[in-house]
């Protein structure tokens, strides 16, 4: 086979991994609008509240370090304990569950039937206020992640190694996939085999669906609104410690970690508002494309094709498919 | 609709007090939509609530399954007074309900649909669910049986795997009537269950109500305007009219009460 057609094969690989990590972004917003129909502006913040929630656990910081010690002038950091990273996805989990209640306790309890706009003012709102409380909690500071996937020890020992060392074999032509793009892949399939289990087969799942679909249906067999909307921020909350952690590690915890939230805007546009899949098919599209793009076009333009193109495409949908690929289709009754 | 004939009256039994509202009033700000009213509902009958356009039919409908509140009053339900309850706690303890506009849910399946009216049902925990194994499985089984148990008694076999967005709308209120019905209430409320519908269609709905009622011996309150309609479905019925009961009774004599005439056939009100 010719080279350049391998090298593009690989391309189109790294291209899927990357548009992994885009879904798994997409998927948090996906949960909180088909639930409630809330465009949750807040999501890339969220990422970043967990991901910055879940280091300074591990790593034993004390929360609101600055402020204890400005008020009590004691001089505390650290609580001296460095905590596995399991048990730490777990505490931050907790976390994530308390400010899903007090999203909803406090903010949309309140906003029930108000017009979108005015639910999406809200997220913004919550989403300047949540870096907020990040920044207060945990500092300002970039801070490395520090779990199995950044010194690759959660795979194997020298998986891309061995993929290298067979594809060449075979092909004469090594392909390389970073270690970090094949756990996180595994991880969000295993993610995404979770959250569709639980929607379609559970309680609490088939619940959601029906609030999903009309709010006093759900009331009137029983469902109490509040508690699903507090699950599926919960839910999404937990979505977004898994993004988190995943594009942590990719590029360290710092704060321009929340502006992956507009990396999820042109997936949401293809793949849909209110569709799992969607949200996966959108980003893979998404990630596949701009690397592709990047490879084919970009020597011709001049490159940095990756910053605009898959806004450019999402344009395209809007035109075409305003729906996305899986979203409900929008038929209008006269 | 005339030769709907209540054959069964004589073998069933009207038992207890199920549900006694006691002197309900509703205000929505200056105006009042129900004043100081009373009345009860027994267990196996059909109770039904009348009145002209505006008299606060839906409004009590919706007082009796928690949706509105009462600012007076009392409401005991099984011999115990109810606390202000919200409407999903209503639907769990046992009061299920139909809505004058449909309210199902439109992108799910017939099945679906009518299996959600099963969620109270389900108490196995989210993991044993979501693996499918042991009590989680019993209680799946259980419930799906009932659903198609119900599906077949309302004759909608054929639509069990259609959208219910694809529905026609006499349909769509079968629909409805199974989810309220699969979740074994003790008291199924009905509001305007044939509104909207052409003659056939109500002589199928009245059918199926008074097989429900003989078949499962629910316990029915339902809001219709349609007073021959009413008249030969119902064991006893209220009738209200501006907010207040002008007439409680069996059929024949709530037929003949003045009031009810005149609010029927509009004398003016001074």
């Amino acid at each position: 086979m010719p080279e350049q057609l391998l090298f593009g094969a690989e391309v189109f690989l790294n291209g899927l991994m990357a548009g992994v990590m885009y879904a798994l972004v997409a998927l948090g917003f996906v949960l909180i609008f088909k639930a409630s129909g809330i465009f949750n502006f807040a999501q890339g913040v969220m990422a970043l509240f967990a991901a910055m929630t879940f280091v300074g656990i591990q790593d034993g910081q004390v929360p609101f370090a600055h402020l204890i010690n400005a008020i009590f002038g004691t001089k505390i950091h650290h609580f001296g304990w460095e905590l596995h990273s399991l048990a730490a996805i777990f505490l931050t989990s907790l976390v994530m569950i308390c400010m899903a209640w007090a999203v909803q306790r406090f903010i949309f309890q309140y906003l029930v039937g108000q017009e979108p706009i005015i639910l999406f003012m809200a997220t913004i709102g919550l989403a300047y206020f949540l870096e907020g409380v990040a920044d207060l909690m945990w500092g300002a500071e970039i801070k490395t992640l520090d779990v199995c996937l950044t010194d690759n020890t959660c795979l194997p020992q020298g998986i891309n190694q061995l993929i290298d060392a067979k594809t060449y074999d075979w092909f004469g032509y090594g392909f390389f996939i970073d270690n970090l793009d094949i756990s996180a892949t595994l991880v969000a399939m295993l993610l995404v085999t979770v959250l569709i289990v639980f929607s379609q087969y559970t309680k609490q799942g088939r619940a959601m669906r029906a609030v999903a679909d009309d709010h006093q249906a759900a009331l009137s067999v029983g469902i109490s609104l509040n508690y699903i909307w507090i699950l599926v921020w919960s839910v999404a909350g937990f979505v977004a410690l898994v993004a988190g952690i995943m594009w942590g590690a990719k590029s360290g915890v710092q704060f321009s970690l929340s502006l992956i939230a507009l990396k999820a805007l042109p997936v949401l546009m293809l793949g849909g508002f209110t569709s799992i899949p969607g949200a996966i098919v959108g980003g893979l599209v998404i990630g596949v494309g701009e690397k592709l793009f990047e490879f084919l076009v970009g020597p011709m333009i001049g490159g940095a094709t990756e910053n605009w193109f898959a806004y450019v495409l999402a344009l395209l949908f809007l035109v075409f498919r305003p729906q996305g690929l899986f979203g409900e289709k929008i038929i209008e009754r006269v | 609709m005339q030769e709907v004939v209540h054959t069964s009256n004589a073998q069933r039994e009207i038992g207890d007090v199920v549900m006694a509202m006691k002197h309900i009033t509703l205000r929505f700000g200056g105006v009042v939509a129900i004043k100081d009213i009373s009345f009860d509902i027994r267990a196996g009958e059909i109770r039904a609530i009348i009145g002209p356009n505006g008299a606060g039919k839906s409004s009590m409908l919706n007082v009796i399954s928690g949706f509105y509140r009462p600012q007076d009053g009392e409401i005991w339900f099984n011999g115990q007074k109810r606390r202000a309850l919200r409407p999903y706690q209503v639907a769990r303890q046992g009061i299920a309900r139909t809505f004058q506009n449909i309210a199902l849910f439109e992108g799910m399946t017939v099945l679906d649909n009518v299996m959600t009216g099963r969620l109270t049902h389900m108490n196995a925990s989210m993991f044993w669910q979501a693996i499918w194994q042991g009590r989680a499985e019993r209680e799946e089984m259980q419930n799906r049986e009932r659903a198609e148990q119900v599906i077949d008694f309302l004759e909608i076999q054929h639509i069990r795997k259609t959208p219910v967005a694809r529905l026609p709308y006499g349909l769509k209120k079968r629909v409805e009537l199974a989810r309220a019905l699969v979740s074994e209430p003790t008291l199924l409320l009905l509001d305007e269950p044939m509104a909207g519908m052409n003659v056939e269609e109500k002589e199928d709905m009245s059918r199926f109500i008074l097989d429900v009622n003989d078949e499962f011996g629910t316990t029915i309150a339902l809001i219709e305007h349609d007073m021959g309609v009413v008249m030969d479905l119902s064991d006893r019925v209220v009738v209200m009219d501006y907010g207040r009961k002008i007439g409680d009774g069996v059929p024949s004599e709530v037929r003949n009460n003045q009031d009810v005439i005149d609010a029927y056939l509009g004398v003016s009100h001074d």
